[in-house]
């Protein structure tokens, strides 16, 4: 067998990909396989998952098996990506098009990752009033545990600090 | 040191094998994915577009007052270097595959002891990492928290209140971490037993894949564990869960091991010294063959069967056995057989020197 990219030299490597049930063989000799290998060949992993979640995208987002219909021409604002693009290549166009998809992003984020709400990391300068929002909730619970323990006085000065929060957040946060 | 330098050697700082439980856990790497506001994720930018990006983030690394938490990082543009150097950074596992592909929109800066590497134009605009010897998550996490810290000083990341920082796939975004584990789990392995192991870890968020292998078969035992969720834990949950189930497959590993040395010690003695002998005589080694027998003799060492071999050279000698390395060394072209050639005499002569 000769090698399906040179033409050339016998064929030793044999590439077989499956992708959605659809197998497809390759057959290169080793300098070619060689070549592409540089090129990126151990890219293909991911680039299964984002055709894996290209696939779950088009279900979410058209209703309906394996994008038998068009998807939608709504596009974000922002950077001019379309849903049919997110669709095909699993990838979002910039920040603003979580909240422009929001509504179709959700059920796919709960089935990605079982929940839809950040709980980590807030960036100091950026994260806009989530730092102030955390620290609220985080107080909010320490109360709790104080009130469950009967320890009022530290749930007073605690209750306090919630106070103090809110405060700071209804004049317009840390910024 | 310039980047082009430090290709040139295998050395980086997660090989030493001197971090805790480092016989089993080989490395700990924790990424995070960052991007910056109202500008487009990489991929739908041009040429041009793009090395803005990296001229902003060249100049948050650069910038003085957060120098402490960054450290001293070096940024290169990818398409300084040549072919075979991109593709040893890869073997080294300081950069992705991925960072290869259009490279020449994309840059690398990387701390002098190799272990943070911060790619630009990924996936994403930043992707922050941290790569430690042993179990070491909560450690490489504090690292790369830190610089990223720094990176915040002057970049505005885009980040949303309810959904964390914002990547391009919708599979990393709230806290943009992915921290994984390379284990080498031989004993579960030879038992029968890993199949089982992976079952249990599948339904606990956590993913599996084999290295230096074909498909899921991997020829060194090795294995990396991730975390798959990104959204609705915190960083630290996320650390603190992945290190509890790599303790607890680190247990069974070793009692498998122990296990098998008690009831089958001339099983495990014969294959340790095979794989020893043929590493040491051999004149023609694939890098199939070669990580097989790498992966017996490190349970050779960690049973202590063999002394006077370190897991770090192990550890240098899987990167240094790799076509690209092996081609940087030569100083030209090799054909495959040439190569399996020139890699015998390199393992041969390295376990020479690790004797005397």
């Amino acid at each position: 067998m000769q090698c399906e990219r040179c033409n050339e030299r016998p064929a030793t490597v044999h590439l077989t990909e499956i992708t959605n049930g659809q197998k497809q063989e390759t057959h290169l000799c080793e300098v070619c396989a060689k070549e592409i290998q540089l090129q990126g060949f151990g890219l293909l992993p991911q680039m299964n998952l984002h055709n894996f979640l290209a696939g779950l995208l088009n279900y979410e987002f058209n209703g309906s098996k394996f994008g038998q219909q068009e998807a939608g021409v709504k596009a974000c604002a922002k950077c001019g990506v379309a849903e049919s693009q997110f669709v095909k290549k699993g990838l979002l166009g910039c920040g603003d098009c979580y909240p422009c998809f929001e509504e179709k992003l959700q059920p796919l984020l709960r089935r990605i990752h079982g929940n839809t709400r950040h709980t980590g990391k807030v960036p100091e300068r950026t994260g806009g009033n989530a730092r102030l929002l955390k620290e609220i909730e985080n107080m909010k619970r320490k109360l709790t545990e104080a009130v469950s323990r009967e320890e009022f006085e530290l749930a007073a000065e605690l209750r306090d600090t919630v106070r103090q929060l809110e405060k700071r957040l209804e004049e317009g946060g840390e910024a | 040191m310039s980047i082009k330098d430090k290709v040139g050697s295998a050395r980086s700082l997660w090989m030493d094998a001197d971090g805790p439980d480092a016989d089993i856990v080989v490395s700990s790497r924790v990424r995070v994915a960052r991007n910056l506001t109202a500008i487009p994720f990489p991929h739908l930018l041009d040429l041009e577009k793009s090395r803005e990006v990296t001229a902003k983030i060249r100049k948050a690394i650069e910038n003085t007052e957060a120098s402490e938490l960054i450290g001293n990082l070096e940024l290169t543009e990818l398409g300084e270097l040549t072919p075979l150097e991109r593709q040893l950074l890869v073997d080294k596992h300081l950069i992705s595959p991925d960072l290869l592909n259009d490279f020449q929109a994309k840059a690398v800066a990387i701390r002098q002891d190799e272990a943070v590497s911060v790619m630009v134009n990924e996936e994403d605009h930043l992707r922050i990492q941290c790569l430690l010897s042993g179990l070491q998550l909560k450690e490489a996490w504090e690292i790369v928290n830190k610089v990223d810290d720094g990176l915040e000083k002057t970049l505005d990341y885009a980040f949303s209140e309810k959904l964390g920082y914002l990547t391009s796939c919708p599979t990393n975004v709230g806290t943009g971490m992915r921290a994984s584990v390379m284990l080498h789990l031989t004993g579960l392995k030879i038992t029968n037993q890993i199949g089982g192991v992976f079952h249990a870890i599948g339904k606990l968020g956590l993913t599996v894949r084999g290295l230096y292998g074909e498909g899921t078969e991997a020829a060194s035992d090795l294995f990396q564990i991730s975390n798959q969720i990104t959204l609705g834990q915190s960083e630290e949950e996320l650390v603190n869960n992945l290190t509890s189930i790599t303790r607890q497959i680190l247990t069974q590993e070793r009692a498998s091991r122990k296990s098998l040395y008690i009831d089958r010690r001339e099983f495990i003695e014969d294959r340790v010294y095979r794989a020893y002998g043929i590493l040491k005589n051999a004149r023609i080694l694939t890098l199939e063959e070669a990580m097989r027998l790498f992966s017996d003799l490190r349970l050779g060492i960690g049973l202590k069967i063999i002394l006077g071999i370190h897991d770090k050279l192990l550890n240098v000698l899987m990167v240094e056995a790799s076509p690209a390395f092996l081609m940087k060394m030569a100083g030209r072209e090799l054909s495959s057989h040439q190569m399996d050639v020139y890699r015998a005499d390199l393992i041969r002569n390295e376990f020479e020197k690790a004797e005397k």
